[in-house]
């Protein structure tokens, strides 16, 4: 009994810490870039995928995997903020978009001549962003009047094409198949109750991630700098702040703690090409429970819900996310500010 | 006959009373003010009228009627109807569209397309703006916005017309232009509460004024007796700079 | 200066529709089976696009529920089809979804614009992962099989739904719900409080929208033949018709159905072309297009943008 108990109370914890980081992830997105991004989830995916191909195909052990998913989840998201959502913010266009284009088509087998289309898109690209923001658009000052909700709209619409981009690179990389590997899923003693190493070490990760972060927000000056512009983007940008660069750099540690979370989930569950949506939306969730714009309350949140889930699970296994929603819908009428919610 | 009672009317917000104990009442016919230093509860009061808020405790009282708790829409169609202190009209319908969503659906009896079309165009020529019926409404100058909101109340076929800061942001034409309106509203018999800080009109208006302040009903009386009240004067009246519009 | 009259100006759009209407109807007989197929997967889109617009078009909450309702329909078919007859299976998928949507609707159509559309999104991922519980544990199925329906059969099936969504969108547009709903996404409470009962418009439009998406599901299920919750719910058919939708333009009542064609059309080709990469590039086409999307479309467009948090007259 007591042992069913910690077992329960141990998984939701992991649950919960893995729910947390990526709450505190789209939280960040939503709370200071204002993007409601509902590709969140297909950067978890891409980080368990990833992990899987780099343990099962290169043999590299999965915390390396760590390492490796989270910077680069970090600059994915840092450069696709850089570029489309600051057009969606600015009205301007930038031109990176056409250059990234160019990119990607390198990427796909196309059968065309792509390695010399893609360099000639690419560098048409820069030159032209370089030569049209010196030119034309530094003189049509961007437009002062920033209309969020309309910002808001578009850039979740935008984000799905997202989801769609990349749960399809995603589907032609791996195939629709579940990938599961086995790692570290030795036994751990506890009190007399078994768990398994992969678990606890990803609870121990889900924790220090989310805490460092924490403290970063609250105590470093870049973390001021980026509640400054949760509050109010415009006012900070007016005080000197880099606007620019602190929505891009949150939007990017947002896809970073995702990529990190995909991680941390392959370890523990099998992964697959189409997770993406139901962690985004299990991330809504939480966001919406700890509090719209609160780091904080995402982070006991994620917590909340996933002890609640485990709870649920155990009784009832497959009716989490059923769980989850119905606490959403109670939520969201009784009191939709959250726990924290200002 | 008494139309409109209030009876130990209160609302909460969080910790904060915006309308405390107020008691109240106006008579059919009548003109009354409702005025008060800004943030006395004067539109809270009206929102819990017009039914966009519930009071808690308290009661409100139509025609006799208890209407606590209806909802908005049931209120207007029994023959309440407002205006709001920021325009709230349809800005991208046409003029005509606006008050003919009042015709259609807050008039107690079902109406007739061709009724409904003729009741708009009789109101627009009532308000002034037969001219631009067709333009869309964010299209029109603040007071004729303002012109707008009346109609489309008006529309409603109310017995009870509040109107919240219906002079705010005129300037003195169209303030002497919206008092002989509210003279005509009134020669038809509708009832009116109004909300407003322009103390011209409230003092030649009204039959009567109640006096907020920080929630709480201060005082209650005619014109000249309110313009005479210490407790008045001191509390807002005397905040007043001009007694005439800005 | 009342111009809710019948006038010449206003005959030339339903005179098109029939005269298209007509042309539809006779398609079997003079187009290729492929063309066939192909008419019936855009009226698809069209009837998806279309609904959508009648109730997010106007009061501007933005429903991302679509493939909810869609998938409620499949799944009625196939838990229906064979035992009765199939226009009765449309008829009930299209009843069950507006059935959800009704009980949806007066829970959630209180919420503000952003909570609400979140909302509606995860309820794809709520029905499918019930439905998945469900089979598992009391059918004990994990895949339904539907019977087969020639192809003609749901295209004029299809047909029909497209006809009667039309009917029924020309009836709402030009009668004084319409002119009621429009008043909703312009100013909520102004509407309310001038006799409009807006929940109950709200939830019936929402539901009724509802339905014909249902019904689209319940046909098209015929085709697939094999159903898991999985490819019934799939969230794509949430977005597309949005976007769908936004491009065609929502003021005129030809937009939708200019926009779920042009982008139903697209990805035919696209898929024919490119049979292993349609659906990314097809991804990347319409992620230009929302970037690049005119700010103002129509005035429309802004409307719900204006229910999300920052937008400019927060309702509510």
């Amino acid at each position: 009994m007591f042992v069913t108990t910690l077992d329960v109370l141990i998984a939701g914890l992991l649950l919960g810490g893995l729910y947390a980081l990526i709450a505190m992830g789209l939280s960040l997105q939503y709370g200071v870039a204002k993007v409601l991004n509902v590709a969140h989830g297909e950067f978890i995916m891409l980080g368990g995928l990833t992990t899987w191909t780099l343990y099962i195909v290169f043999g590299v052990n999965p915390l390396i995997g760590i390492v490796v998913c989270g910077p680069i989840t970090l600059i994915i998201g840092f450069i696709i903020h850089s570029t489309f959502f600051r057009h969606l913010r600015e009205s301007i266009p930038v031109f990176g978009e056409i250059s990234l284009l160019g990119i990607f088509i390198a990427v796909l087998p196309f059968g065309l001549n792509q390695p010399i289309v893609a360099s000639v898109i690419i560098i048409l690209g820069i030159v032209l962003d370089i030569v049209l923001y010196k030119t034309v658009f530094k003189r049509l000052s961007p437009s002062t009047i920033f209309n969020q909700g309309a910002f808001e709209g578009k850039s979740m619409l935008f984000s799905f094409g997202l989801v769609f981009i990349i749960q399809n690179i995603a589907f032609i990389s791996w195939g629709p198949d579940y990938r599961s590997y086995s790692y570290m899923r030795f036994p751990v003693d506890i009190a007399g109750a078994l768990f398994g190493a992969n678990r606890l070490v990803t609870l121990g990760f889900a924790l220090a991630i989310g805490l460092a972060f924490y403290i970063f927000l609250a105590r470093t000056r870049m973390g001021k700098a980026i509640r400054a512009a949760a509050s109010d983007a415009t006012t900070a940008g007016l005080m000197g702040v880099n606007i620019n660069m602190v929505l891009a750099i949150c939007f990017g540690f947002g896809a970073a703690m995702a990529g990190v979370a995909g991680v941390l989930v392959s370890m523990c569950y099998p992964v697959n090409a189409a997770m993406g949506m139901e962690y985004t939306i299990i991330a809504i969730i939480v966001v919406a429970l700890g509090g719209m714009g609160s780091i904080l309350g995402s982070f006991i949140g994620g917590f909340i819900l996933g002890i609640i889930g485990s709870i649920v699970t155990y009784f009832e296994p497959g009716l989490a996310l059923v769980a989850y929603y119905v606490i959403f819908i109670i939520l969201l009428l009784v009191r939709p500010k959250g726990i924290m919610g200002k | 006959m008494r139309i409109l009672e209030g009876e130990g009317v209160t609302k909460y917000f969080g910790g904060l009373s915006a309308v405390s104990d107020v008691d109240f009442y106006v008579d059919q016919g009548e003109v009354v003010g409702l005025i008060g230093p800004n943030g006395a509860g004067k539109t809270t009061l009206f929102n819990l009228i017009s039914a966009a808020l519930v009071p808690k405790p308290g009661i409100i009282k139509f025609k006799g009627r208890d209407i606590t708790g209806m909802k908005p829409h049931a209120i207007c169609r029994l023959g309440i109807a407002r205006t709001f202190q920021t325009v709230k009209i349809f800005a991208n319908l046409p003029v005509f569209s606006n008050v003919r969503v009042g015709s259609l659906f807050g008039a107690s009896k079902k109406t007739s397309p061709a009724e409904t079309g003729k009741t708009t165009a009789e109101l627009l020529e009532f308000v002034g703006l037969s001219n631009v019926s067709n333009i869309p409404a964010k299209d029109l100058t603040l007071a004729n916005q303002k012109r707008l909101e009346v109609a489309r109340a008006l529309a409603t076929k109310p017995e009870l017309l509040l109107l919240d800061e219906l002079m705010a942001g005129l300037n003195q034409t169209e303030v002497t232009q919206a008092m002989d309106l509210l003279k005509q509203i009134r020669g038809e018999g509708i009832t009116v509460i109004m909300i407003e800080h322009v103390m011209k009109a409230i003092m030649n208006v009204c039959d009567r004024i109640i006096v907020l302040h920080h929630g709480q009903k201060i005082a209650e009386g005619t014109p000249q007796e309110i313009a005479t009240s210490k407790k008045v004067i001191e509390v807002y009246l005397g905040e007043q700079t001009n007694v005439g519009s800005q | 200066m009342d111009v809710s009259g019948i006038n010449s100006k206003k005959l030339i759009t339903p005179g098109i529709f029939i005269v298209v209407l007509a042309l539809l109807a006779a398609l079997p007989f003079y187009a290729s089976l492929y063309g066939v197929v192909l008419i019936t997967s855009i009226l698809m889109y069209i009837i998806l696009t279309v609904s959508w617009t009648i109730f997010s078009g106007t009061t501007g909450y933005l429903s991302l529920a679509t493939a909810a309702f869609f998938g409620v329909g499949i799944y009625t078919s196939a838990i229906l089809a064979g035992q009765i007859p199939i226009v009765i299976v449309v008829i009930l998928g299209g009843l069950v979804s507006f059935g959800v949507a009704a009980l949806v609707g007066a829970l959630t159509l209180r919420l503000k614009g952003v909570y609400f559309a979140m909302f509606t999104l995860g309820l794809v991922e709520l029905i499918k992962h019930s439905l998945i519980w469900y089979e598992i544990k009391f059918t004990g199925t994990r895949g339904r099989f539907v019977i087969v329906v020639d192809n003609e059969t749901i295209f004029w099936i299809m047909l029909g739904i497209f006809a009667v969504l039309l009917i029924t969108t020309y009836i709402i547009r030009n009668s004084k719900y319409g002119l009621a709903l429009q008043a909703i996404g312009e100013q909520e409470e102004a509407a309310a409080h001038s006799g409009v009962n807006v929940t109950m418009l709200k939830v019936v439009t929402f539901a009724i929208s509802a339905l014909f998406m249902g019904a689209a599901g319940a046909i098209m299920a015929t085709r697939w033949t094999y159903i898991d919750p999985g490819i019934a719910f799939n969230i794509n058919l949430s977005f597309l018709p949005v976007l769908m939708a936004i491009f065609g333009g929502m003021t005129q009542l030809f937009g939708p159905f200019l926009g779920a064609t042009i982008i139903a059309y697209l990805e035919e080709i696209l898929l024919t072309k490119f049979p292993y990469y349609y659906m990314l590039i097809f991804g990347v086409i319409l992620s230009i297009v929302i970037l690049y999307l005119p700010q103002g479309i129509s005035g429309l467009v802004q409307k719900f943008w204006r229910r999300f948090p920052g937008g400019k007259s927060a309702n509510t």
